[in-house]
């Protein structure tokens, strides 16, 4: 039952990309990009939440059980976000007699 | 198999110790997914009002010590990779290793709510905290401004619980593996620890651009 650990330099090297990705979030905020500048932002912090999950929570390794229990709070995740928002978003488009 | 006897690393409801540390960590991936839907609800809350009132929170965001904010997410980027050697220490029966990594992880953290501490009184201080005596100078928007500082404290405050919470487990898990009760062929507590841990930094992965970047570029 002894599972797969990483080597040491893999997770140095995940360390450094996670410090490199922060000091990069924090330097493209201060560059106007419009409404990208959050999109830049979520991508960065996807990114690095990828990172912890794959390798220090060792999710690459997981039982197809364990991906499954996780994918699937991610969508729950989805719905919560997306159709709230499809919601909150949508709401000024059409006049409501009476609002 | 008939008739095991009972250890730690297997439980009698259990038919061999691969089963059972895979039902403990699946457990612990299934409270982190209520804990996902938990802080899903305060980001979705977060992005329905930041739509709305988009300047008033980026007047707030900027009264946040960016460089402080940076700082203290390297910290816990730091933690989290000295869980990490914590939990493969654990893995290759390196006692006197995973005894270390978990002190530094526990000091890392502490650090992390010390800044933490810091900033809040900051903000106390500058009248920023949500109230009667609540000022934020550049903004004509008070109201949409305690929202932001209303959801700062919140998801700060809940991280920060959270946290403390681990740092409680860190310290449990540190005085088991100073009596010598994990082994390479037991030591789920450490990996199930590890993941909250990593689940808690994660929080902060996020919390840290939308709370303090979101308008440095209108600085």
């Amino acid at each position: 039952m002894q599972e797969h650990a990483d080597s040491i330099k893999t997770y140095t090297l995940v360390f450094l990309s996670l410090l490199l990705l922060t000091a990069a979030t924090t330097m493209v905020s201060t560059i106007d990009l419009g409404p990208f500048n959050v999109v830049v932002a979520l991508l960065i912090a996807v990114v690095k939440m990828m990172l912890v999950a794959l390798f220090f929570m060792h999710l690459r390794y997981s039982t197809i059980l364990t991906k499954v229990v996780v994918g699937g709070g991610m969508l729950w995740l989805g719905i919560l976000l997306v159709l709230s928002l499809t919601d909150f978003v949508t709401r000024g488009w059409l006049p409501v007699p009476g609002k | 198999m008939d008739s095991h006897t009972e250890t730690a690393a297997l439980r009698e409801q259990f038919e061999t110790p691969g089963q059972q540390k895979e039902i403990s960590t699946l457990g612990m991936w299934i409270f982190l997914v209520t804990e996902i839907m938990f802080f899903g609800g305060l980001f979705l809350a977060y992005a329905i009002y930041r739509r709305e009132f988009a300047g008033a929170f980026a007047v707030a965001s900027n009264t946040l010590d960016v460089v402080v904010g940076a700082v203290n997410t390297a910290v816990l980027l730091c933690s989290s990779f000295t869980m990490v050697l914590a939990v493969r220490a654990a893995q290759i029966g390196s006692r006197k290793a995973l005894i270390w990594f978990l002190i530094l992880t526990i000091l890392l953290g502490g650090v992390f709510l010390g800044v933490k501490a810091y900033e809040w009184n900051l903000k106390f201080e500058e009248h920023h905290v949500p109230g009667p005596s609540f000022h934020l100078e550049g903004t004509a928007e008070q109201g949409p401004a305690q929202l932001f500082f209303s959801l700062y404290f919140t998801m700060t405050g809940l991280h920060a619980l959270h946290m403390v919470v681990g740092e409680g487990l860190m310290l449990f898990l540190l005085w088991q593996a100073y009596a010598g009760k994990y082994s390479p062929s037991y030591y789920t507590p450490v990996d199930v620890g590890g993941l909250y841990w990593h689940f808690v930094d994660i929080i902060w992965i996020f919390l840290f651009p939308l709370l303090y970047l979101i308008a440095r570029h209108q600085h």
